[in-house]
């Protein structure tokens, strides 16, 4: 319909390293970044912070996750913690006299640094038991991002963010602080999406499908797990300092809870493992559902004259939240990454499906 | 006595029953990775359940507690067996990541909705175990932990028997390899199925345990932490290594949150959970009485 192909075949090398290799796609991705760059223009402001704003920093978040757990096949429960960590050292970087960029770059590396503890339980272990140390981790840094009063000002203390000053220039328009946030996304999904075609990629992808058959080829699990860990955690850094700075304004360490680390997780995993589109499509997802469901319940009980109790509508959430992480494991546990693509396979050589095998 | 040590000796003790209160819902996780290699991130949650239904069936069926309990204890048996026909039966061979990820969504799905099913509490739990200490000379026992630390000990006893018969060895030989037990006509399905129940049976005996002492509200399900530190530290395969890992873990616990707590303002208890379970992995993972694992390459 859309594609008018009778399948991939490529007659040459340069159209097979192509991360677009059909005109289509890359029309799409086009529109795509089109429209995300005109949306502060016609979106209501209401709309572009509650919503767009999150959802694109969000899924700089998802995607570092995702080069740990997709990518490199590391489980990690702890990823918010890393990602306080950057907001935290970010802050605390521009207010002792750090331009921006700076407090960003030294979020990362912050972030990088706590990542590599996070990265020695797996050297040790894996599976199950890095899962477990991770969890425990995290709960560890929260502890002391909280009992330290330096970092957090205290048990139930905020700090406030300084306005972003990039190159010299102070941003505070909403449109500005979209823009900054969608440029690290874009820095993100671009990075991302090359990976795969690079060498490092590759053996990431090695070590995660086994990491004693990629040692026998010569690739160093020890040296490509600490890698992912190193990585994700410096890119989760920033997109924390970033969520700080343009999203929240002002933070307390109960923003970054282990409740997070789920929410993180289970947009990486919705999305699809190991997908760029996926982590965007389940970061949208996890973080749009939840409102929409508690409009839909409230319009419906509305229309046919209920009364629905708060109690249902604080919990709905938690369970849509729960029923969706459950449902796509058991259904589709490749993820809206994997319907797209499908979708996507079927229009391909539509309307001669015969072609496909 | 000297103050100090009477001091001292009183959180140890009321930490060591405290510890094996741990250590019987850790029991709960314990059982299910015995046979099948899973561990239950929502065990926290099942914990919360197993107290949620026992003060609604008291509650709301108008039954004495002594009924309550078997009742509860039914229920959330079978809500456990249904829990692995619909969920886990179809996670097998699916990658680690994907395991776990159901076991923490049944948890969140749990937490929704449980409070959306029974209300948010918190409720009393009234069981019938006086709330005055009993005292051993200058040392004060809290009542509700000696019965809960006792009923721990017959539990943890009661499974370690019943991995000596031949519904305990069907299981064991479940852990060891699904496909060999399939091979001698073993139904892992049921194997694994019975596994889940039980988890949930000892599940709700916590749950009440717990529910009697704080009341039944969600923070029940935060006991989580402190199982896995006791099923790590015990090894996550061992029923014995319970009860030393509850004792040790529930006795530091105490003790250094008690000396701790005020000088940095409180919430050591979960910071030593945590440390025990992360030094445990980097330093014995596979704890002090598990099997080790050796991968074959």
């Amino acid at each position: 319909m859309f594609y008018r192909r009778a399948g991939i075949r490529h007659t040459d090398y340069e159209a097979d390293w192509q991360i677009w290799y059909l005109r289509f796609d890359k029309i799409q991705v086009g529109i795509v970044l089109a429209l995300a760059l005109s949306f502060p223009f016609w979106v209501p402001k209401a709309y572009l912070q509650g919503y767009l704003l999150p959802w694109v920093i969000w899924s700089a978040a998802a995607l570092s996750l995702n080069l740990l757990v997709g990518w490199a096949g590391q489980i990690h429960l702890g990823f918010s913690a890393v990602m306080a960590i950057g907001a935290y050292s970010s802050i605390h970087l521009m207010r002792a006299g750090f331009p921006f960029e700076l407090s960003l770059l030294g979020a990362g590396l912050a972030s990088a640094m706590i990542g590599l503890i996070f990265g020695a339980a797996a050297l040790r272990v894996k599976g199950l038991y890095l899962a477990i140390s991770t969890l425990a981790l995290q709960f560890l840094i929260d502890w002391l991002l909280v009992h330290i009063p330096a970092i957090s000002g205290g048990t139930a203390a905020t700090v406030q963010a300084p306005n972003p000053r990039l190159l010299g220039f102070e941003v505070t328009s909403d449109t500005g602080l979209y823009y900054i946030a969608l440029a690290w996304c874009l820095m993100v999904a671009a990075f991302m999406l090359n990976l795969s075609r690079t060498g490092i990629g590759r053996a990431l992808v090695a070590v995660r499908e086994k990491d004693y058959a990629a040692e026998m080829l010569g690739i160093s699990s020890f040296y490509h797990k600490s890698l992912a860990f190193w990585a994700s955690s410096f890119m989760g850094g920033i997109s924390g300092a970033l969520l700080a700075f343009v999203f929240y304004r002002a933070i307390t360490p109960t923003m970054f809870t282990i409740d997070v680390s789920i929410q993180l997780l289970a947009m990486v995993i919705i999305g699809g493992l190991g997908s760029v589109l996926g982590s965007f499509l389940g970061s949208g997802l996890i973080l749009l559902a939840p409102g929409l469901l508690n409009n839909l319940v409230n319009w419906t009980a509305q229309a046919m004259g209920l009364t629905v109790s708060v109690l249902i509508l604080n919990y709905l959430p938690l369970v849509l939240y729960g029923s969706l992480i459950m449902g796509f494991l058991m259904f589709e546990p490749l993820g809206l990454a994997k319907i797209y693509d499908n979708a996507r396979n079927y229009f391909l050589v539509w309307p001669f499906g015969y072609t496909r095998r | 006595m000297s103050g100090e040590l009477v001091f001292i000796a009183e959180l140890g003790i009321n930490g060591a029953l405290a510890g094996l209160m741990y250590a019987l819902v850790a029991l709960g996780a314990i059982l299910i990775y015995k046979s099948s290699a899973v561990v239950n991130f929502a065990q926290g949650a099942m914990v919360m359940t197993g107290a949620f239904a026992t003060w609604w069936v008291a509650e709301n069926l108008g039954v004495p507690i002594w009924l309550a309990i078997p009742v509860a204890v039914a229920v959330v048996f079978f809500a456990g067996i249904g829990i692995e026909r619909v969920a886990l039966r179809r996670m097998i061979g699916q990658p680690l990541i994907m395991i776990i990820m159901i076991t923490i969504g049944l948890d969140v799905l749990l937490r929704g909705l449980v409070p959306i099913l029974c209300g948010v509490g918190p409720y009393p739990l009234e069981v019938g175990i006086s709330e005055s200490p009993i005292a051993v000379g200058d040392i004060l026992i809290n009542r509700v932990y000696l019965v809960g630390g006792g009923l721990a000990l017959l539990l943890v006893l009661f499974f370690i028997y019943f991995f000596q018969t031949r519904h305990g060895i069907v299981l064991k030989a479940v852990s060891d390899d699904y496909t060999a037990s399939w091979a001698v006509g073993i139904s892992v399905e049921r194997a694994v199925g019975l596994s889940w129940g039980f988890a949930g049976a000892v599940a709700t005996f916590s749950g009440i345990l717990w529910g009697s002492i704080q009341g039944v509200d969600w923070t029940i399900s935060l006991v989580l932490l402190k199982a896995l530190a006791v099923a790590i530290l015990g090894g996550l395969d061992s029923v014995g290594g319970v009860i030393l890992a509850g004792v040790l873990v529930g006795t530091l616990e105490n003790v250094i949150s008690a000396y701790v707590d005020p000088m940095v303002g409180g919430g050591t208890r979960d910071l030593v959970a945590a440390l025990i379970i992360f030094l445990t992995i980097l330093i014995k993972p596979f704890g002090l009485f598990g099997r080790e694992i050796i991968e074959r390459v």
